[in-house]
């Protein structure tokens, strides 16, 4: 009968889904049960820091520097037509401050530190490290897992931050000094149009959440890597797949949630 | 790597990024230039209020003066009330004429101030007695479109 085995591929993905978003879900709360450790003992949590936010410095601040020279060519070019080049600085701002700062740099991110997280753990576990740290009693969640996450957690804020801070000043690079687009104008639009409750700290939570999102996705996918090089190699493109599709997603909700339009 | 320059490293990428964040706020943001702090409550009623939002700006002979705070919609006299706050370094006499005024053909609505000859000066939750409402565009073409057909056919 095709149409029972139809129904029952459907059924099998469907719990398998459940499943693991079960698994996740349960993992992030273990992840926050046992980060005390990641606090009292902080050069853990200090060494991921380097690993995951300061290695991602350079792509961040390279990224940053061309999205928003982009926009500052583009965003002219546009204006240009309504005669109104002096909104150039509060175009730019505005959309890497709400939008671009945080989803890019969290994309970026994910692809940067999150794979390199689930390929850390997931080979951990394909060697038997992990294994043999609960041989040891020691307990592999709170001295693997939540040090990098918390490291995620902190550093996706300014990561986010730095990129739309590089960001607008490539938009001044482009329209301020090479197009010459008056420069009172450019700051002190930008200024009038962007608040800093409802525009800065609004970036600022967004980054908060992706990061939260793709630091327990890149740890999952790792601690939840079949021990083989293929099922490390598999969960790491999940990841950056699921975490970016993720980021897309919740930046969608947040947006509804946060800019209603009033 | 040493311990040291890890904490190097990771203290220069937090400080980095707590000071884009400051950059952010005071010079992108509106945090530097506006201070909340010392303002007192003005309210006015218009008849038409047009594009007006809070936290639109006020400004008087073209500066920034303060910024609309709220606005309702008062039954009793059908007609939209604006409450503005006020720098409290700026004082306005009690005659004092608030417009609504839009920059540039498309922009942005904000209210102007013009003040008059009166002695005595506004206080904290007075109310602007003389306004003027925010013109709106599709009257003035109603009204335009209106003069053209009464004129006599040559």
């Amino acid at each position: 009968m095709p149409a029972a085995k139809t129904f029952k591929v459907i059924g099998h993905r469907t719990i398998n889904a459940v499943w693991r978003i079960g698994m996740a879900a349960r993992f992030f709360f273990l992840t926050l049960m046992y980060s005390g450790s990641s606090f009292r003992r902080f050069h853990l949590t200090v060494k991921e820091l380097f690993s995951t936010g300061v290695m991602s410095l350079i792509i961040i601040i390279v990224a940053g520097l061309f999205v928003g020279m982009v926009l500052g060519l583009q965003g002219y070019e546009t204006l240009k037509r309504y005669g109104s080049e002096s909104a150039l600085g509060s175009m730019v701002a505005l959309s890497l401050v709400r939008e671009l700062g945080p989803v890019v740099a969290a994309l970026l991110f994910a692809s940067r530190a999150g794979s390199a997280m689930t390929a850390e753990i997931g080979l951990m576990k394909a060697t038997e490290q992990i294994s043999a740290m609960e041989m040891m009693a020691v307990n592999p969640i709170a001295r693997i897992v939540a040090p990098r996450f918390w490291a995620g957690v902190i550093s996706m804020p300014l990561l986010a931050a730095m990129f739309s801070a590089v960001g607008v000043f490539g938009g001044y690079l482009v329209g301020v000094v090479q197009i010459g687009v008056d420069e009172g104008s450019f700051w002190s639009q930008m200024q009038a149009a962007v608040d800093f409750r409802d525009d800065i700290l609004n970036g600022v939570m967004k980054s908060f959440v992706f990061g939260t999102a793709v630091t327990v996705i890149a740890l999952f996918e790792g601690y939840d890597a079949p021990p083989t090089a293929e099922g490390v190699s598999g969960a790491t493109t999940r990841t950056v797949v699921t975490s970016s599709l993720v980021i897309l997603m919740l930046d969608f909700v947040l947006t509804a949630i946060m800019f209603r339009g009033n | 790597m040493e311990r040291t320059t890890l904490d190097l490293w990771v203290g220069i990428f937090v400080v980095g990024g707590i000071a884009a964040l400051v950059m952010l706020a005071m010079k992108v943001g509106n945090l530097g230039t506006y201070n909340v702090s010392e303002t007192y409550q003005v309210n006015a009623y218009f008849s038409n209020i047009g594009g007006l939002k809070p936290k639109a700006s006020i400004k008087s002979a073209g500066v920034l003066v303060g910024r609309v705070t709220e606005i309702t919609l008062d039954t009793e006299r059908y007609e939209a009330k604006v409450v503005m706050s006020l720098d409290k370094r700026y004082q306005f006499p009690k005659d004092t004429f608030a417009n609504i005024l839009t920059s540039g053909l498309l922009g942005e609505q904000y209210i102007g101030l013009m003040p008059g000859g009166d002695s005595e000066m506004l206080k904290n939750g007075e109310q602007i007695k003389k306004t003027q409402s925010a013109v709106v565009l599709e009257d003035l073409i109603g009204k335009f479109i209106y003069n053209k057909t009464e004129e006599p056919v040559k």
